[in-house]
């Protein structure tokens, strides 16, 4: 395909937002077109130059409390009724409201460690000269692979018909737990999925929705024993999209 | 970020939305392009959100009704009264004016250029741009965002992208006069 024909997808390229197939030969005439290489680039310098200007602005403490507490009020405003049924003292109430937040406050600290841990391994393994010790966009080959190398087995899903690939898989570890790391390929991106046995530990802090650190997009479940993490730099949707398969799947 | 069914129940407004509170802020800085508005925008949102969250739709994109309850609050505030909106069919005029790209322009433009630039940019490229390049939403999302169809997402970025441009070789042309 020629330059003129290329150029008005060269935004949609730099977006992500191409269909694999075009990014890939996008991708093959980019190795070949130093003008439309050079055009990329500055497109992407740009996007870069907005994202690292555009956040700017960090509210306040004071804002951030101020938000929590109305939220937090209005909770305790749906349940009143209960407190004046038994009539306990209002400090009581101060008390345990403290001691709630305390606890999500901890299970929150837990699921971000939880979660930087994952995303290191994420970052780490793709940035390796091998980030998959066994190469195969084969389900019925990556899977087999792993018996006897983990103690547990688990299903992957069937992707025809979505624009995920898989890439392969290796044996990851976390919180000295084996388990599986599966790497899959959206557009351009890597998407990594991380299976380990469920023991009832700080694993198992889970969010209730995918959770965005540091651009990455983070999330989790529980199935038939198994923990599951999903991690990735693609949108929310994305994320969703995949871990719904391997839920499907699992 | 889609809240499927069976965990809808569980969580709580508060477990979805604060985490997006910094990003909010952010995003209703940069339209109000003033501090204490910013943070009346956000208080108000996270108390509409709150209000309207019993009626938030299965499966709709969280993040971006979130995101779209804060343009609503901004567009009908003082300043986003006042802030001038842009007709979507005027991709030619504004692409065949634009100037030709400039690999060099970026390499020397530093930061503040491009941070003044961004702040002149009119509030509806503005925004368009910092829901793609800021919170990397899809062009799905950002059209879910400002209710618009994503078509209509790709001009305005189109757009938007060249109007960041011409204003940064304008900035850049002037630096080199000494202006």
């Amino acid at each position: 395909m020629a330059c003129e024909s290329w150029n008005a997808k060269l935004y949609a390229y730099v977006d992500g937002e191409l269909s694999s197939s075009d990014a890939a030969s996008l991708a093959q005439h980019l190795r070949q077109c130093t003008d439309c290489a050079a055009e990329v680039l500055e497109r992407v310098q740009m996007k870069r130059a907005v994202a690292v200007v555009g956040k700017r602005y960090q509210p306040s403490a004071q804002l951030r409390e101020k938000v929590r507490r109305s939220l937090v009020k209005s909770g305790q405003r749906q349940g009143s009724w209960a407190w004046k049924i038994v009539a306990l003292p209002a400090t009581l109430v101060l008390v345990l409201s403290l001691a709630v937040s305390l606890y999500v406050d901890h299970e929150k600290t837990l699921r971000q460690r939880v979660y930087s841990e994952l995303t290191d391994l994420h970052v780490a393994t793709l940035a390796s000269a091998s980030p998959v010790d066994v190469i195969s966009t084969d389900r019925h080959t990556v899977k087999p692979w792993f018996q006897g190398k983990i103690p547990f087995s688990f299903n992957l899903p069937e992707l025809q018909g979505t624009d995920f690939t898989l890439v392969g898989g290796r044996v990851t570890y976390l919180a000295q737990s084996p388990g599986a790391h599966l790497i899959y390929r959206l557009r351009q991106h890597e998407i990594s999925v991380f299976i380990f046995q469920d023991r009832g530990d700080e694993t198992a802090a889970l969010a209730s929705a995918p959770v965005s650190t540091l651009s990455f997009t983070v999330e989790g479940w529980k199935k038939n024993g198994l923990r599951y993490f999903v991690v990735g730099d693609v949108g929310a949707q994305d994320i969703e999209s995949l871990s719904k398969l391997l839920r499907d799947a699992g | 970020m889609e809240v499927p069914d069976e965990r809808v129940s569980a969580a709580t407004f508060e477990e979805l939305a604060l985490p997006l509170f910094e990003q909010l802020y952010n995003f209703a800085h940069w339209l109000a392009q003033d501090a204490s508005e910013a943070e009346d925008l956000v208080q108000e949102t996270y108390a509409k959100a709150l209000r309207a969250f019993s009626a938030f739709q299965l499966g709709t994109n969280f993040r971006a009704w979130m995101f779209r309850i804060l343009r609503n609050t901004f567009l009908t505030s003082r300043t986003g009264l006042k802030s001038t909106s842009v007709s979507d069919d005027e991709v030619e005029t504004i692409a065949s004016t634009a100037p030709n790209p400039e690999t060099v322009l970026l390499e020397r433009a530093d930061r503040e250029m491009v941070r003044q630039a961004l702040t002149e940019l009119q509030v509806t490229f503005r925004e368009t741009l910092l829901l793609c390049e800021v919170e990397e939403m899809s062009y799905e999302e950002i059209a879910q965002v400002l209710a618009i169809p994503v078509g209509t997402v790709m001009s305005r970025l189109y757009r938007a992208r060249k109007a960041l441009r011409a204003l940064m070789v304008e900035k850049f042309k002037g630096a080199a006069h000494g202006v």
